[in-house]
């Protein structure tokens, strides 16, 4: 027994020297060395493997999407504050929002030489389009007339191309939609959009592998797993020039990892500092720390074909959502990676208003009040679903508690292993009550996070809400003259879905980043991604 | 002993199909649609999941998924990932080496110094070393690896510097010393303890005295005599530990940032790469099969008694 | 080793242990009595028996400990408020988590699941593996082809990668679904080891004297190979049992094992890696509970081997 009692003191020992080296231990990052196998005036980012192969319109995760950014330029991009910007085109226009015209800027070549033309863009469309292609965006020419042909829900494509695309000359086509859509010209600002080389058609697997593209970097290689190595396009005309020589995309198995490469500079730029570092990560980092909103939202998300939320009144959603504490929780267990949401729309789209109302304070008499007054739930107790593997798990208690302590319904946290059962969960209506729900902008406008979220038929609404008053109100704002009524009608579609209730916002996402002392004009874009290539080398 | 080598060679025929079998079926129940969840929590199109689909065979009863996969197999095709449309044997190529290294280390370190104290202590049971090499070992089994695996990164890494904390995409040998270290941590308390036990039981045996009584040199008797004997039990759990160790990296490998097998089929079956997960595990069950293979074939050259006809 | 020479009764009763069969009732009471007796004078059986028994009281009856629940959370309040390490059992002696809930009550009411896992899957992968592998190693034949080729199979496929998997097909985290996956990949390891003890036993001199003398198989397996075999399995699955509470907090680590609402140590540990650098109190106290208790467990288990042993009498 002297042995083993000895041991326990031991393991306590051992275990509380190492936690106070583990405080003292953000000092070696000062001690900056060289990063191994980079060529000078590169600068890398800790972004993973993509998902698919590097094909523009099979590409809708953030890492490949990096990737596909930097070799693909569309025909126009936003800048931080959500603006349009022509990049390979040199105006989009429209008079009806149903014709629009595009004209490219001249001169532009991919980067095996071929020129950029109108062909570029059309024959790409309409390859991503078409079903055989099992493009994963493919959805997102739906609007362009047509699209049902080379896209049917059922059955072999009837025709090869779309009947709304005609190039016009070699720089110059237009785009015939099946309805008018105002704001059609931003969500071109989709990496989807790209064009491809006529060198793509021969061989599209090579190409994934492989990419060519137009864009403001050259491919130089794959290694799977581990990097992407990118070049800069000494050839590119777009505004968005590489002012680095090249960039290398890194593969990390964890935030943690990159992070502590971040520290001891064998890495240039981390998207996401992880949870463990984020208490500490600003007094790591100084003035290289990036904290900073973006576009994007998370929410939970109710079920209206679940027991509990059957026939709700929206006054229980309403008092759940009081029930909440956002500011706390934020401060706390979030370690101020997000932002309160006040309204339904993150700050930084165009549309975004604040709300008159006091739905999302935190008033727990009041929250209690409302839960009561709308009959409560069913059983008295709700659950929280979500996915294990994405680092929700303690903003998901929090919530649990908050809503727990402040309305006495009891709420539980319900675990699903990884995404893959979480979603299957969600696409088969077996969620309990509640999802975890997150959305980042495609585009930066407040239509992104109303049409898509809470129409009747909208892609992302798993939540199965349905109100007429609100889809025909939807319906309005898609029907609008110009972009400005239609944000306009869209804000007021917005009042409407704060007295329904489909969703209890909760806080708009930071980007909590930060990069090494090599490099400089580390910037965040609307969708919380580095703008890489003005990223300079000290 | 060739015939007997030919006929485990021949039982390992069943044991790979079975194991294959089960890992097969077990992704097969899994909930979750690897097609359906490329598409996140956007658009979700019937009609090219259902192409997607019957492009990769996965619209096929299991039986035949089954059978498309060992026929495959036995071709030397691995099969393609769903998602990044990459040969799994690609796939393993790039992974499998780096944690062959790192399991060879760790089982390098299990058992040059797991066998080297258990023996240090057994020899002189209830003193002082072996109590205290009772304390090493259930510290080391008392402390989850991950939480060993942390704190060591923090010691060695953060704090005293000796090393990177992560290991790089290369992987060079220098950088999988700690990570094994880690990694064979348990195995080593298991060895240590299995070896300590065996020598102190051994030591007291009659074929022992018969040794000293018969006035052999001290390093005879416990080279030969006692060595021999006291390995049966450590050499069975040896022969068990590679495969082990292969399969138990995805820990040590997540902490230390490896891109090997471990890190590679967690995310797989994270993201449901059926293929992928079953292409692996075949292969440490090959290592494992192997490795016991040889283990029993080393019975017999420990104990005499056992012969294999 | 000059200790255990002195001590000639041990060396009489294993030679001798073959005639002695015959007269089986006293002699099986003798062996448990005998260790019963040496158990009780041993200090490492005593102090790991109390442990146990105060974890297993912590377990079953969470409440006499504390008055806290460990659901409750102030967050505004108490997040990560540092323990007060002279407030014995008081809700803030070890402080609060990043919920703002009671370390102390957590730990407490942590201990059902840990041991529960623990505990129950020793039990069951020594029932299943011994049996197995002492049919397997006595038998010899096809009988052990067969058992030995579904070990194989079972060995194959990697513990953890293996447990992740079965888990995963799992929608709900209950505390028997981390049981059963754990077991049923955990037997195999048993299953060998007592395969290969049973080979050496059964070639020895008082195995084939009971043979020779008529004694029926079932005797021979359950007096005479038997207990010789469980010393090995007794070392191995006292050193797996803090092996099986391991593997549910690095399953509960990995994000697979048992989840919220559940109050587990592994799930608090793996809540509290990340306030390693932040708080490490959060991550120490739960992992120095899993410690200790792995600690009592392997304790009691070489108390009982060296007692049950004749060899090391």
């Amino acid at each position: 027994m002297r042995g083993a009692k000895s041991a326990k003191w031991v393991a306590g020992a051992i275990v509380v020297a190492l936690s106070a080296t583990a405080c003292g231990g953000s000092d070696s990052g000062d001690t900056e060395a060289k990063e191994k196998g980079k060529p000078a005036g590169y600068v890398s980012i800790d972004v993973g493997e993509p998902q698919k192969p590097l094909i523009p319109a099979d590409t809708n995760e953030s890492l490949g999407s990096y990737v596909i950014q930097s070799l693909f330029t569309q025909l126009l991009d936003f800048d931080a504050n959500g603006e349009i910007v022509y990049t390979n085109a040199e105006s989009v226009e429209t008079k009806d929002s149903k014709t629009w015209t595009v004209k490219l800027k001249k001169g532009w070549k991919f980067h095996n030489g071929e020129a950029v033309t109108s062909e570029s863009y059309i024959k790409a469309w309409n390859w991503y389009a078409n079903i055989k292609n099992k493009q994963q965006n493919a959805f997102w020419f739906e609007d362009i007339k047509g699209y049902d042909d080379v896209h049917p829900a059922k059955g072999e494509p009837k025709a090869d191309a779309m009947s709304g695309l005609k190039a016009v000359d070699d720089t110059t086509f237009t785009i015939e939609l099946s309805k008018p859509v105002p704001y059609f010209n931003y969500k071109l600002g989709y990496t989807t959009w790209a064009p491809l080389p006529e060198t793509f058609y021969a061989d599209p697997k090579a190409f994934g592998q492989k990419p060519v593209g137009n864009g403001p970097y050259v491919f130089e290689k794959w290694d799977h797993k581990k990097l992407i190595q990118v070049k800069a396009n000494p050839d590119y005309q777009g505004p968005n020039k590489a002012q680095n020589k090249g960039v290398l995309f890194k593969n990390y198995a964890t935030v943690e990892a990159a992070y502590q490469d971040l520290l001891s500079g064998n890495l240039d730029m981390i998207r996401q500092i992880g949870p463990k570092d984020l208490p500490k990560y600003k007094q790591d980092l100084g003035d290289r720390a990036i904290d900073q909103e973006y576009a994007a939202m998370q929410s939970i998300v109710p079920t209206f074909y679940s027991k509990t939320f059957k026939n709700i009144d929206p006054k229980v959603l309403q008092g759940l959502s009081m029930g909440i504490d956002r500011e706390t929780i934020t401060k706390t267990v979030l370690n101020g990676s997000r932002t309160p949401a006040t309204s339904f729309t993150p700050k930084g789209v165009e549309g975004n208003q604040a709300l008159d109302t006091d739905v999302f304070k935190f008033d727990a008499a009041k929250a209690k009040k409302l839960v009561t007054e709308g009959g409560g739930v069913p059983g008295n107790k709700i659950w929280i679903q979500y996915n294990a593997d994405g680092g929700h798990k303690e903003w998901v208690t929090a919530v649990c508690e908050s809503i727990r302590n402040s309305t006495g319904v009891d709420c539980l946290p319900d675990a699903k292993p990884d995404f893959q059962t979480d979603l299957e969960a969600r696409d088969n209506d077996e969620v309990k009550s509640f999802y975890r729900g997150g959305w980042v902008a495609d585009y930066p406008l407040n239509v992104n996070f109303m049409r898509e979220l809470y129409g009747t038929t909208a892609e992302a609404n798993n939540g199965r809400f349905s109100n007429k008053k609100i889809d025909a109100a939807f319906k309005k704002g898609d029907n609008a003259k110009s972009l400005e009524e239609s944000i306009k009608l869209y804000q007021d579609a917005e009042k409407m879905v704060l007295d329904e209730m489909p969703a209890i916002p909760l806080w708009q996402y930071r980007t909590n980043g930060g990069h090494s002392k090599a490099v400089d004009n580390v910037k965040v874009d609307f969708h919380g991604d580095y703008e890489v290539t003005g990223v300079t080398v000290k | 002993m060739g015939r007997y080598v030919a006929r485990r060679l021949l039982q390992m025929i069943p044991v790979f199909l079975g194991s294959t079998l089960l890992v097969f079926l077990m992704m097969y129940a899994l909930p979750g649609d690897p097609v359906r969840a490329l598409a996140g929590e956007q658009a979700v199109d019937q009609a090219q999941i259902a192409q997607v689909k019957k492009d990769l065979g996965l619209d096929l009863p299991i039986w035949q998924q089954y059978w498309n996969y060992l026929s495959g197999l036995f071709q030397g095709d691995f099969g393609t990932q769903i998602a990044t449309q990459r040969p799994v044997a690609d796939v393993i190529a790039d992974a499998f080496p780096i944690t062959v290294r790192l399991a060879l280390f760790a089982f390098a370190f299990t058992v040059i110094v797991g066998i080297s104290m258990g023996v240090f202590a057994g020899l002189k049971a209830d003193t002082l070393r072996d109590r205290g090499l009772l304390v090493l070992t259930l510290l080391l089994i008392s402390v989850p690896s991950f939480v060993l695996g942390f704190l060591a990164q923090y010691f060695f890494a953060h704090e005293l510097g000796w090393v990177e904390p992560n290991v790089s995409a290369v992987a060079a040998s220098q950088e999988l010393i700690l990570p094994a270290v880690v990694l064979g941590s348990l195995s080593l308390a298991y060895v240590a303890r299995l070896t300590r036990t065996s020598v102190a039981e051994n030591l007291r045996s009659d074929y022992m005295r018969t040794a000293v009584a018969k006035g052999l040199p001290k390093r005879r008797i416990i080279g030969v005599h006692l060595m021999r004997n006291s390995m049966i039990p450590v050499v069975t759990f040896l022969g068990t530990d590679i495969g082990t160790l292969m399969g138990g990296a995805v820990v040590t490998e997540g902490i230390f940032n490896v891109q090997g097998v471990g890190y590679n089929v967690f995310q797989a079956l994270k993201s449901r790469e059926g293929s992928t997960v079953v292409g692996i595990v075949t292969l440490i069950v090959v290592v494992y099969l192997v490795s016991s293979l040889i283990v029993d074939l080393l019975y017999a050259v420990l104990d005499p008694r056992i012969r294999y006809a | 080793m000059p200790e255990a020479l002195e001590t000639p009764v041990k060396d009489a009763t294993q030679p001798g242990s073959v005639p002695a069969a015959e007269s089986k009732p006293e002699k099986a009471r003798s062996l448990w009595s005998d260790a019963w007796h040496d158990l009780r004078r041993n200090p490492l059986f005593v102090i790991s028996a109390i442990l146990i028994v105060f974890l297993l009281t912590m377990a079953a009856f969470p409440g006499l400990f504390t008055s806290a629940d460990p659901r409750h959370a102030d967050l505004a309040n108490h997040y990560l408020q540092k323990p007060k390490w002279g407030n014995f059992f008081a809700p803030d002696w070890f402080g609060y988590d990043v919920q703002g809930r009671s370390i102390y009550a957590r730990v407490i009411y942590g201990a059902r699941a840990s041991i529960a896992v623990g505990v129950i899957v020793t039990v069951l992968v020594t029932i299943v593996g011994t049996v197995t592998g002492m049919l397997a190693g006595y038998f010899g034949g096809w009988i052990d082809t067969l058992l030995s080729r579904i070990t194989d199979i079972f060995f194959g496929v990697p513990f953890i990668l293996g447990a992740m998997v079965v888990l995963t097909s799992f929608e709900e985290r209950h505390v028997y679904v981390v049981i059963l996956a754990l077991a049923f990949l955990g037997w195999t390891q048993i299953a060998r080891v007592a395969r290969g003890s049973v080979i050496t036993i059964k070639q020895a001199d008082y195995v084939m004297a009971a043979k020779a003398l008529g004694a029926s198989t079932t005797r021979i397996l359950l007096r005479h190979i038997l207990p010789n075999a469980m010393a090995p399995v007794i070392v191995v699955a006292t050193i797996a049992l803090g092996g099986y509470i391991s593997a549910e907090a690095t399953l509960s680590f990995l994000g697979i094992g048992l989840a919220e609402p559940t109050v587990s140590w592994g799930v608090d540990i793996s809540s509290g890696q990340e306030q390693l650098r932040n708080a490490a109190f959060v991550l120490i106290i739960p992992s120095i509970m899993v410690s200790i208790t792995v600690l009592a467990f392997i304790m009691l288990g070489d108390a009982v081997r060296n007692a049950l042993d004749p060899k090391l009498r």
